[in-house]
């Protein structure tokens, strides 16, 4: 899968990948990023 | 909802979770909806692919500096292969 011009739904972690640090990678390989949210379950 | 708004043409959630059940529970959710009946996407198939950041098709695509600054760490303390297991199948269906 091709992330160049795919648009992202990033669902991160606070205890494995947040969402800011999940953002920033995907716009680096070319994706727009529609939502972003860090998830925390504890 | 995002999708209501923007469709879900060429839409792909990427994820950030550790364990391989929260993964899998939020990977389920979004290509079929909600396997637990407990939330607003019971029922909902939104057939959205899932793919978790640490996989490595989806690493190899990220630039290498920014890769370094923000995944290298949570590379080292997460068990990569076990957390990523669920992913393919559950895209194939």
């Amino acid at each position: 899968m091709d992330l160049k011009g795919k648009r992202v739904l990033v669902i991160g972690e606070r205890d494995g990948v947040n969402a800011p640090a999940i953002e920033a990678c995907v716009k680096s390989a070319g994706a727009e990023v529609l939502y972003a949210e860090t998830l925390c379950f504890v | 909802m995002v999708v209501e708004q923007k469709g879900t043409e060429d839409v792909v959630a990427v994820l950030g979770a550790n364990s391989a059940a929260a993964v899998e529970m939020t990977a389920l959710t979004l290509m079929s909806g909600d396997p637990s009946y407990a939330g607003p996407l019971a029922g909902v198939a939104l057939g959205i692919p899932s793919f978790h950041i640490l996989e490595p098709e989806i690493v190899g695509q990220i630039d290498a500096a920014i890769y370094e600054r923000e995944l290298a760490l949570s590379a080292l303390a997460m068990d990569v292969d076990e957390v990523v297991a669920p992913m393919k199948s559950i895209r194939e269906g």
